[in-house]
């Protein structure tokens, strides 16, 4: 745990395995955990765990795995998602709802609706995507506390 | 009434301070503290899966004994549709009701039947809600009170009519008055219930400011009461049933949501898979369901810890009992019920927050997160915490030391011994060296 000293903060680092259904989300499910143990408002906590569930499924399905760092400062909820996979060829297309390059095994797990960036942008107030192809994606997200 | 109450207690002469119960508790309310189990009142949701692993019994269900019945001129009781699951060849729940009588009742009114009005007054709700789908049920009152402290966020989806034992509860004394002439407080309405978390909502009912419900008995009490009278009863049973196959549905897992006659539900039961349905639909993962029935025991009401029979075989039990019978015998048009919905609005109590504010919270977490990479992480409930992490936010807490780890004493103990042990080495060594001069 890296605690800043300047300004106050909880800094929580996890690792999102590839290809692994069945442990995908529990990054999302950990940070929500505390976030309810610290107090932060429900309305807060829902949208930090929705967008960061995507955001995980996303690296599973897509990616190969990586690593998500959260921050938890008074102000804001920042989470980076960080990928070394294929990188998004155009980021736009990729934003519309209903968009998905998800192959079909993956569909039939009801993953791949492409709704899942548009939901990250719709349930946060900053979102931000790094993405180079053949190198890798990162995908920053802020919630504030109000 | 106190925010924070719970039935199930502790007899301290049977606690054996094992770490079972500490284990297997939902909401981690459980430590041991002197040898001797402990429940945090604000997290204990009366769920009961204490009481179902403590081999030493050491663990209280609370309920009224059978001679709260001499406190009233005239008793009404009100039987668990759970209640009809538990006796071997009943084919016909009359005989049940009749030897209810038998007893020593004055009457009984039969929860199942106010099962199917809150059936159709659920249909309605559930209908005109569309924006609140799924729809989540709150008669269990372990499901609402886990809500309550640990899903905020799924609170708006809980279905605000009252359970059907309120409802029976309010109908019965409405027509015992009325049958006996007596005056309302000499009427006892009596629940026979499945489990200790019904005892809960009567003492403390979240939704509303008071009981109609005048005394909750175990199934298992009344069970050995009734087996000889239902011998006469089957004779000749009175027509006492006001419920069908949708009210006596309700017994066991899926019955309310089958009451609903839609197909877009799920019905989950047992605590654990509760709390993952429930987790999966704060994230918003399922989606065009219409209604979640949720139940704390596995098999739903058959499975309370009052109950005497097996869950599944009670369930079997159940579904044989009313193959044959009509669907519905209670309805809202011959049957009106006024203010069925809940009262009063469910407040969130975040009972599991670790800090008074934000900041001291982050300073907390950060502390249980250090603690959790120095603790050993065997989760050996030595310290009397289910887990090291349950240790370490008890310790940012203020209500444990790091001390409590044996396996942190351990170490600390070898490392203020070991100049003794060094000393003894040294001493072993000249010892050794004195024995081979004299040899040599
Ligand atoms: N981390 C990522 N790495 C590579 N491609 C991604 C990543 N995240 C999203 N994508 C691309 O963007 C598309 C849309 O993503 P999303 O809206 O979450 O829909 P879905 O995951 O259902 O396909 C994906 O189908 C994929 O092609
Ligand atoms: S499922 Fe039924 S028996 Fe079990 S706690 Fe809930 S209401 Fe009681
Ligand atoms: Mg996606």
């Amino acid at each position: 745990m890296d605690v800043q000293s300047s300004t106050p903060g909880v800094v929580l680092k996890y690792v999102v395995s590839p290809n692994d259904f069945t442990r995908a989300g529990e990054a999302s499910s950990n940070v929500k955990n505390i976030l309810k143990q610290m107090g932060i408002s429900p309305d807060v906590i829902r949208k930090v765990s929705i967008a960061m569930y995507e955001g995980e499924i996303n690296m599973v399905i897509h990616a190969n795995g990586g690593d998500i760092t959260v921050t938890i400062t008074p102000e804001k909820i920042e989470m980076v998602l960080r990928d070394d996979g294929p990188g998004i060829p155009d980021v736009e297309k990729a934003m519309q709802a209903g968009y998905s390059t998800a192959p079909e095994q993956v569909r039939s797990l009801g993953f791949g609706a492409g709704m899942g960036l548009p939901n990250m942008k719709n349930y946060t107030d900053e979102m931000k995507i790094d993405t180079v192809l053949g190198v890798g994606t990162t995908v920053t997200m802020s919630v504030y506390i109000s | 009434m106190a925010k924070f109450y719970n039935s199930v207690r502790l007899d301290e002469s049977l606690c054996k301070g094992c770490i079972n119960c500490i284990k297997r508790c939902p909401t981690e309310a459980i430590r041991v503290r002197n040898g001797k189990a402990v429940i945090r009142k604000e997290f204990c949701i009366d769920c009961g899966e204490c009481i179902r692993i403590c081999q030493n019994h050491a663990k209280l269900p609370t309920y009224d004994s059978l001679d709260i019945m001499k406190n009233y001129k005239y008793t009404v009781a009100l039987p668990a549709p759970s209640l009809y699951g538990q006796f071997n060849n009943l084919y016909d729940a009359r005989v049940v009701l009749t030897a209810l009588k038998l007893m020593g009742f004055d009457d009984v009114y039969e929860v199942s039947g106010a099962a199917e009005l809150v059936s159709e007054l659920s249909r309605e709700y559930v209908r005109t809600h569309e924006d609140q789908w799924p729809i989540i049920s709150s008669a269990c009152p372990t499901i609402v009170r886990l809500i309550r402290i640990r899903f905020p966020n799924l609170i708006p989806h809980l279905l605000p009519i009252l359970p059907p034992v309120e409802i029976a509860a309010r109908l019965a004394r409405k027509k015992a008055v009325e049958e006996s002439g007596l005056a309302p407080e000499d009427i006892g309405i009596l629940f026979i219930s499945p489990c200790p978390a019904k005892v809960t909502y009567v003492k403390a009912p979240l939704c509303i400011d008071k009981s109609e419900i005048d005394g909750v008995l175990a199934i298992k009490d009344v069970y050995p009461h009734l087996l000889t009278p239902m011998k006469q009863a089957a004779l000749g049973p009175e027509n006492l049933a006001i419920s069908g196959k949708i009210g006596i549905g309700w017994g066991s897992t899926g019955g309310e949501a089958g009451g609903l006659l839609s197909d877009s539900y799920l019905a989950a039961d047992g605590m654990e898979n509760v709390i993952h349905v429930l987790e999966d639909l704060e994230d918003e993962k399922f989606h065009d369901l219409q209604f979640i029935e949720l139940n704390a025991c596995s098999g739903g009401c058959v499975g309370g810890v009052l109950t005497v029979e097996n869950p599944y075989i009670a369930q079997a039990k159940l579904k044989r009992l009313h193959k044959y019978d009509v669907v519905a015998r209670s309805h809202l048009d011959t049957t009106p019920v006024k203010d069925p919905g809940w009262q009063n609005k469910l407040e969130y109590e975040p009972v599991f927050n670790l800090g008074d504010n934000l900041l001291d919270s982050i300073i907390k977490i950060n502390l249980v997160e250090d603690l959790c990479k120095r603790l050993p992480g065997l989760d050996c409930g030595s310290c009397g915490a289910p887990t090291c992490k349950a240790l370490a936010e008890d310790i940012a807490r203020g209500l444990a030391s790091e001390n409590d780890c044996v396996q942190v004493m351990r170490e600390y103990l070898k490392q203020i011994t070991s100049p003794f042990s060094m000393l003894d080495r040294d001493f072993q060594k000249e010892k050794a060296s004195e024995e081979k001069e004299k040899k040599v």
